[in-house]
């Protein structure tokens, strides 16, 4: 078990490896580099050169990898160049703002996914079924950014319910964040729960065709009983993987979001930095996103694993 | 008279088609189980006789529901009740041993909790009464240890514990009626044969009455006092179980008797043509009309009833049953096989042949080591002549399909060699094969189901291998195929269908079209007829051997069944644990002497003959390895020796019969103690 958890951890790493890798790399062959973009017109002779010293843009790519990479290792990620300071200190509050989003979608809308999954599968073909099944397809068939643009025309600007842009700064406390981030949420949570309970509905509707449940009907088990004892445990075990899956493919959804409402949170860096050609920042984006994509598939499996009597017995053996 | 503890009335299960019609898959069923007695249904796959048997619970599966008529228990309407009512009475009342138990257990849950489930919900006891019931549930099915069972996942039992478990979890209510859904079906003959003996225990020790339903008659035979005969939804034959086994009077149960391959007679065993009708295709008349040989005019406008033959004590549901009871003195002739055209001319050639599913750590396979000292399958010789059958039997994981595939390729040998017509050393790798070798060895899978393409029409499917091998096209690849499929007796109107259009025996035929297809000069037969019903076995192994007559094809045929190897083969290997224990032509391995493992399997086959009772002489223990050194069957034979056994790898010794068996008793003496028993 343990050297299984090493593994994965080890497999983990290695791929975090390759995306600096290709980030650097493909950092490294687009035209132009930190300092042209930086200086612009004045890209040329003395000043150029300055600014490769300054930036150490002047010693071989191989180099630079090594050293920018035992830096990362160190946790710290450079200099931005737009921001004029530490990518440390750029990062810190984004990631919090974006965690807060994506914390709040997840708390939403896992468990709503989860309910209305179970519901639909156990009323299926009846209208609870059909009903809520035709609001998640639905759900799922509109872009975040359709989404989002249509609850600010309805909620902000039409009720004028909520504020439509976040105009915060990006250290405000949690509180004052609240009222900004609900229809953020909203859009993003919409497509995610609707994802997962779809997942979940058809994990449950093939549990509880199994003989395994026709067994407990025959045995007289009550059907509540027999639903949370012999459908949900094993219905729920594929759902873990997709459910990672999804937050991890949320991750995207929150960029799209971030930009409409103008939220200061990781998603708008990623695109504000690529504008601005920051390429220092658009690498550890690149790293930090690749982590916690990784992170939670590697928490996922593992949770699969604890969680799976088939294959913990399995694994014991071994 | 015994009193009736479950009545059928005139029941009718049925489903409504797309198009809106109902269609029945039970017609108006009516019979009694009465107390203590067991009764066998027996039928093919589509018969409704699980459908009946789950009826007899108020159950009704999902798409179905029940048309007119009820199931009566304890003077209620078990159809008519609402879901809190029948959760008393099932597992409490009436329990279900299901046919799968593996699938059947839910796999997260530990058997201790599963068994406690059922004596929560069924009995008042304390926790610590139901622990020791636990336990003692589990030693009357006679499983080693109890509290450690009890602590294990299903997944961590073999096939033939777990199936011992759902007969533990069935009987913690201590019910009436015991309904069982196949329950040795996918077993290894050994351990069906265990769990039949252990039924037949606990009928006698608990008087509960039991429903047997299955298509086994060998195993009907064993454990009912009654068999009821279904077909295509109806009661064709209902009496006691010797008279139906003995004199069956409908022409169905007759030809479906005939059809079962037997150890006592070589050859092949009659096959019935033609499969049951689809569920709402026959409207009026006989449902066996199409395949009955008895059949006249009347039987296709009219259906006949079912008719109470007082002398018998049978039910009958035919016009022309008399006629059969005439027929009586007619002995089984099974079809004689054509042995003559066998020479001593090898065509295949296993030399010390050994396998191993281990894989080798990188390390070891650089520096060429050879680390697994114990393989799957190890000194596996043997030769096969040209036009011969050889019959690889054992039971599971004995390493018969590993062979199968390493001799067509798809598995590399570890050690030894594979030769092929005179001599010539196959390569164990697939892709170093040229063309000829690959089409000179062909292979049908057990299930034809996953082996034909559900995508492709039976046309593209046999078109394949001659486009492939012969690169036939247009007219010359029509006309082919077109007498491929008459070869295996299908029309010409196959050619467009698609293989979830066919029936399951048309399906294995079209396989076998496809085999024959590449011209070969070896076929190998992965259990070929193991997914089929009996009467469709009979007509394949009828096919497969008219096949062989014709084009001097030689077949490896694998097979779990000994009565089915005894029918088509010439020569028997029979394999424990990988390694080989006898060899010989077919009619001397069933003789004795044999090995004590042949005499183990031999004595576990079930025949659909009341007076034939199976001898259990062995435990059926699961061995997960073979052991490292002495005989391959040591852990498991009636005969040890003693340390012998136990570090000496046995010697070959050669019969007088030709059959020679890898044994350290003396052949002699083994003869003498096996005609003793």
């Amino acid at each position: 078990m343990l050297f299984l958890i090493i593994k994965r951890i080890l497999l983990g790493l290695i791929t975090l490896f390759i995306v600096s890798l290709i980030t650097f790399v493909g950092t490294e062959i687009l035209p132009g580099d930190a300092c042209t973009t930086y200086l612009e017109r004045e890209a040329y002779g003395a000043a150029l050169e300055a600014c490769y010293k300054r930036l150490g843009l002047d010693i071989p790519a191989y180099e630079r990898y090594l050293s920018w990479a035992y830096n990362v290792i160190q946790g710290d990620f450079g200099y931005s160049l737009s921001g004029q300071m530490p990518i440390n200190e750029v990062l810190g509050p984004r990631i919090k703002n974006s965690m807060v989003l994506a914390s709040a979608a997840i708390i939403i809308g896992i468990p709503l996914a989860l309910v209305l999954g179970i519901v639909t599968a156990l009323w299926r073909d009846k209208l609870p079924d059909i009903t809520i099944s035709t609001i998640t397809i639905f759900a799922m068939t509109i872009p975040e950014f359709i989404s989002a643009t249509l609850l600010i025309l309805i909620v902000a600007i039409w009720l004028q319910w909520l504020p439509g842009i976040v105009i915060v700064p990006t250290d405000v406390t949690f509180f004052e964040l609240l009222p900004n981030i609900i229809l953020p949420v909203i859009s993003i949570a919409m497509i995610m729960t609707a994802h997962m309970a779809r997942m979940v509905r058809s994990s449950v509707i093939q549990v509880m065709a199994t003989d395994y449940v026709q067994m407990a009907i025959l045995k007289g088990v009550p059907y509540w009983k027999m639903v949370f004892k012999h459908v949900l445990p094993n219905a729920l075990l594929p759902a873990i993987n997709v459910v990672a899956l999804t937050i991890a493919w949320l991750l995207g959804g929150v960029v799209v979001t971030e930009v409409v409402f103008n939220y200061p949170g990781l998603g708008r860096l990623v695109i504000e930095s690529i504008s601005n050609r920051d390429l220092p920042t658009v690498q550890a984006l690149a790293i930090i996103l690749a982590s916690i994509y990784v992170s939670i598939n590697l928490i996922a499996d593992l949770m699969t694993l604890m969680l799976n009597p088939r294959l913990k017995s399995l694994q014991i053996r071994k | 008279m015994k009193e009736i503890i479950q009545k059928v009335r005139n029941l009718s299960v049925g489903f409504k088609s797309q198009k809106g019609h109902e269609i029945s898959i039970l017609k108006n069923i009516t019979t009694n189980i009465k107390k203590g007695e067991t009764v066998g249904i027996v039928g093919e796959s589509g018969s409704g006789k699980s459908t009946l048997a789950l009826a007899m619970m108020g159950y009704v599966k999902q798409g179905l529901f029940t048309m007119e008529g009820e199931c009566i228990f304890n003077s209620s309407n078990l159809l008519a009740m609402g879901n809190r009512d029948l959760e008393k009475i099932r597992g409490r009342k009436i329990a279900m041993i299901p046919q799968n138990a593996g699938q059947s257990l839910t796999p997260n849950l530990k058997i201790g909790y599963q068994i406690d489930e059922a004596l929560k919900l069924h009995t008042n006891l304390s926790k610590n009464e139901r622990d020791k019931k636990i336990s003692e549930l589990l030693n009357k099915v006679r499983l080693p240890s109890p509290e450690t069972i009890a602590l294990r996942y299903p997944h961590e039992l073999s096939g033939g514990q777990q199936q011992r478990v759902a007969v533990g979890m069935a009987l913690a209510g201590n019910p009436d009626l015991l309904l069982l859904d196949e329950p040795t079906t996918g077993l290894d003959v050994t351990t069906q044969a265990h769990v039949l003996e252990l039924l037949n225990f606990i009928a006698k020790d608990t008087g509960t009455s039991m429903v047997y339903v299955s298509h086994d008659l060998g195993a009907i035979a064993q454990v009912s006092d009654r068999i009821i005969v279904m077909y295509s939804g109806e009661i064709v034959l209902e009496g006691p179980a010797r008279d139906i086994l003995k004199q069956p009077i409908h022409p169905y149960t007759y030809g479906l008797l005939k059809s079962i391959p037997k150890l006592s007679l070589a050859g092949l065993p009659d096959s019935m043509p033609g499969s049951q009708p689809q569920p709402g295709a026959k409207t009026k008349g006989c449902s066996f009309y199409d395949r009955c040989n008895l059949a006249e005019d009347k039987c296709k406008k009219n259906s006949p009833n079912l008719e109470y033959v007082s002398e018998l004590k049978t039910s009958v549901r035919c016009f022309n049953y008399k006629k059969i009871i005439e027929k009586k003195s007619e002995k089984q002739s099974n079809i004689k096989r054509n042995e003559k055209n066998i020479k001593i001319n090898e065509i295949l050639n296993l030399t010390d042949v050994s396998i191993s599913y281990a894989k080798q750590k990188l390390l070891d396979q650089i520096l060429n080591k050879i680390t697994d000292t114990n393989p799957t399958v190890k000194d596996i010789n043997i030769n096969i002549n040209k036009g011969e059958t050889l019959a690889l039997v054992g039971e599971s994981g004995s390493g018969k399909s590993t062979i199968l595939k390493s001799i067509a390729g798809l598995l590399r040998t570890k050690e030894g060699s594979i030769k092929f017509d005179q001599g010539r050393v196959l390569s164990n790798d697939l892709k170093k094969r040229n063309s000829s070798d690959l089409r000179a060895i062909q292979l049908i899978f057990q299930n034809p189901d996953e082996s034909l393409n559900p995508n492709h029409t039976v046309e593209e499917i046999l078109a394949q291998p001659l486009k492939l091998y012969f690169g036939l096209s247009g007219e010359e690849l029509k006309k082919n195929i077109i007498e491929l499929l008459e070869k295996v007796r299908l029309g010409k109107f196959y050619m467009t269908r698609y293989p979830r259009q066919l029936s399951g025996g048309e399906k294995q035929r079209v396989a076998v079209a496809r085999a024959f297809a590449a011209k070969p000069d070896i076929i190998l037969c992965d259990e070929v007829t193991s997914a089929l019903d009996v009467s469709v076995q009979a007509a394949v192994l009828n096919l497969l051997q008219k096949l062989k007559e014709d084009f001097g094809t030689t077949y490896v045929f694998v097979s779990h069944d000994l009565a089915v190897v005894r029918a088509i083969s010439d020569r028997v290997a029979v394999l424990y644990q990988g390694r080989l224990c006898e060899i010989g032509p077919s009619k001397n391995v069933y003789k004795f002497p044999s090995h004590p493992y042949t005499e183990v399997l031999l004595g576990a086959v079930l025949e659909p003959d009341p007076d034939i009772k199976p001898k259990l002489v062995a435990e059926d223990i699961v061995e997960d390895k073979p052991p490292e050194k002495g005989c391959c069957f040591q852990g498991r034979c009636p005969r040890i020796l003693g340390d012998k056994c136990k570090n000496e790898t046995p010697p070959w010794q050669i019969g007088d019969n030709g059959n020679a068996i890898k044994c350290h008793i003396n052949i002699k003496d083994l003869e003498k103690k096996q005609n003793g028993n």
